[in-house]
């Protein structure tokens, strides 16, 4: 129990830690870099708390495809970031007002769980032990029957994404010459070669 | 004291051999593999191969590795330092503890969790850092270059490897890796999912840079990749990782579809030999694979590799998932 | 609880130790070996030339979108996961949500076809 605890601390103060340094350091590949830590120890807890499918699954997800992009963005693009960093103040009235927003709704969060405690209860499945079931298998048995209509509709986000991607960011490119495997098997012998009698000093 | 001993101190004492039981063969078995690639291509090659050092080569990863040591370590100049250093330390780690889940026998792994298989897939999809990093950090147009190149080209091909697991995982009903292999113990996986270990292991070939899919390292065009830069130590870390790499993807491939530390068949004199043998012979299988399939083909073209990743491993795994679902289900055969 | 926690800890370990002897392979040959560096050496290789620009430089448009549609595949990957394992207690129904899911995605994947998406130039 001592070591969970230890345990715990490490990881809760390394992804807080991280949490601070992604908006702190100056270089934005930095930035990306403490982000994947912070992640990483977030997967941490999330199976200190027994969600092993989950931890996986934000690593699989968020480390291994989303931070991919948002490392690829900054890497590769060529912003400069002291421009940018520039007009710091300007805006920050507007992330004032979202952080005061998040900060409300997470104090309602709360509130709700603190006033009415068996509210989840009555919306949420009780969830199986852990120990009789694995968490993998407490999600599967959910998600596909009674929660089909949200899951249905989660295919349709990732539909309107994939769709969105291709129209934001697809540029055909002019005078590029492609390989098409069709047609160069199309090809016949008969179709492209012929044979021609070519008489002596005559030429083709 | 003695709760302090029976509770912690033991415990890890444990956890520590275990961990090095494991780390030191594979240590070994990469620096041989390094060995053994060069032979087998000679051999094909109708060369002899490193013959000088000890009797048939047999001390030359050894030398290798010493003069790899002795090296100066390059920090290039317009490098950024920190993330230099620390991309071929996150690729070495990677692929080691990896093997943390691996069963090399019948109850013989490190950590039984009940998500191994998506474990493995984790850590497999963050391989992909490593190079990134690198070809950053080295502020050099190939290691740039080369580090692109390998990033599309391993994310195209985990999607298909994602797909293939989750064809054998409908016949097993169970994400923990031990389970995988027992669900084979009737037959391999290999033989009821054929197509589909075929595209496990050319996926296989792609997500470790190898030969014909080892445009991230076009020696003719890109010199070396994303590694140019790296000299001394950091280099070996980097090469250390990649070839441990290919024995844990011949690992999975083994527990995937070759029935892992399984005999081929449990009659009398295959079933006397113990389970990590019949695993290491199989590993060593498809690594020979590996080796074999370099000395053979020439490099793809990098859109022949993105035709091949996205428009045709890609639909085929996703029909064979619906295809394997639909007739587990359509003549009951799932598993409980 | 504790049990799934006991499984756990030895991966734990075993970065420790991962990390710790690739540190002491990179520092150790950082002292033993010697070290003299010069500015001929600290550059970048370039065929023996001077770099002529900074190396981080813009790139084609084509490998964000590689990397946008792998997310959105391993997105649908990891739907799969939990179905793949519980197929037998969901059933028809849990079959053919699935299907019905793939079948929206494979939408997608046809428009990219035929908009040219998964072509490399």
């Amino acid at each position: 129990m001592v070591i969970q605890a230890l345990i715990f601390y490490l990881f809760a103060s390394i992804t807080v830690a991280s949490g601070v340094m992604v908006i702190a350091s100056r270089n934005p590949v930095h930035s990306v870099l403490y982000l994947i830590l912070a992640f990483f120890n977030a997967a941490g807890l999330f199976v200190l708390i027994g969600a092993e499918f989950l931890a996986m699954i934000l690593v699989v997800v968020y480390v291994g495809a989303v931070a991919v992009l948002f490392l690829f963005v900054v890497m590769m693009l060529d912003i400069n970031f002291v421009q940018l960093r520039e007009g710091f103040l300007q805006y920050l009235p507007i992330g004032g007002l979202i952080g005061l927003i998040l900060l409300v709704e997470l104090g309602l969060v709360f509130g709700t769980w603190v006033l009415a405690a068996d509210v989840a209860q009555i919306a949420a499945l009780p969830i199986p032990a852990v120990d009789q079931v694995t968490n993998t298998e407490a999600i599967g048995r959910v998600m596909y029957t009674k929660y089909v209509y949200l899951f249905q509709a989660s295919g349709l986000v990732l539909l309107v994404a994939m769709i969105g991607a291709i129209v934001l960011t697809l540029r055909q490119r002019e005078g590029v010459r492609k390989q098409s495997i069709a047609v160069q098997n199309a090809r016949r012998r008969e179709d492209v070669v012929a044979t021609v009698k070519v008489p002596t000093g005559g030429g083709v | 004291m003695a709760d302090f001993w029976d509770g912690y101190a033991l415990p890890t004492i444990i956890i520590l051999a275990q961990i090095l039981a494991i780390m030191v063969p594979l240590l070994v078995a990469v620096a041989y593999l390094t060995l053994a690639e060069r032979k087998v291509i000679a051999g094909m090659q109708m060369r002899t191969g490193p013959a000088k050092v000890g009797p048939f080569g047999l001390l030359q990863p050894l030398a290798d590795g010493l003069k790899l040591f002795g090296k100066e370590t390059i920090l290039p100049a317009g490098a950024n330092r920190l993330v230099f250093i620390m991309a071929p330390m996150l690729t070495f780690v990677l692929a080691m503890v990896a093997w943390a889940v691996i069963p090399v026998g019948d109850g013989m792994v490190i950590a039984d969790i009940n998500v191994g298989i998506l474990y493995l897939f984790a850590i497999s999809s963050l391989g992909v850092y490593g190079i990134i990093m690198a070809g950053w950090a080295s502020n050099s147009k190939y290691p740039f270059l080369g580090a692109l190149r390998s990033a599309a080209q391993m994310v195209s091909y985990e999607v298909s490897i994602g797909f293939v697991i989750i064809t054998v995982l409908l016949c097993v009903g169970s994400l923990n890796l031990s389970d995988i292999v027992n669900a084979q113990k009737t037959v391999w996986f290999a033989i009821p999912l054929l197509p589909m270990f075929v595209v496990f292991f050319i996926s296989a070939l792609a997500e470790t840079n190898r030969a014909p899919f080892d445009l991230p390292e076009g020696e003719s065009e890109l010199v070396a990749g994303y590694f140019v830069e790296y000299s001394s130590m950091s280099f070996a870390l980097f090469f250390l990782g990649e070839y441990a790499n290919m024995i844990l993807m011949s690992a999975m491939t083994t527990i995937l579809f070759l029935g892992g530390w399984l005999p081929p068949f449990d009659i009398a004199p295959l079933n006397w030999i113990p389970g990590p043998i019949w695993f290491a012979l199989k590993i060593a299988l498809v690594l020979f694979l590996f080796l074999w399939v370099r000395a053979t083909f020439p490099r793809y073209r990098y859109d022949q590799l993105m035709r091949l990743g996205w428009k045709v491993f890609l639909p085929l795994s996703l029909v064979w998932v619906i295809l394997t679902a639909g007739v587990l289900v359509a003549f009951d055969w799932l598993p409980a | 609880m504790e049990a799934l926690l006991k499984e756990y800890l030895p991966i734990l370990i075993f970065i420790g130790v991962a990390v710790g002897l690739s540190l002491a392979m990179v520092i150790g040959s950082y002292l033993v070996a010697p070290q003299r560096p010069d500015s001929e050496k600290l550059s970048a290789y370039e065929c023996g030339f001077e770099a002529f620009d900074d190396a981080r430089s813009q790139f084609d448009v084509r490998f964000y979108l590689v990397a946008i549609l792998f997310i959105i595949f391993d997105l649908e990957v990891a739907f799969l996961f939990p179905w793949a394992i519980t197929l037998g207690d969901i059933g028809m129904f849990g079959f053919w949500s699935m299907v019905v899911f793939l079948g929206i995605l494979t939408i997608g994947f046809v428009y990219e076809w035929k908009k040219g998406a998964l072509e490399w130039e």
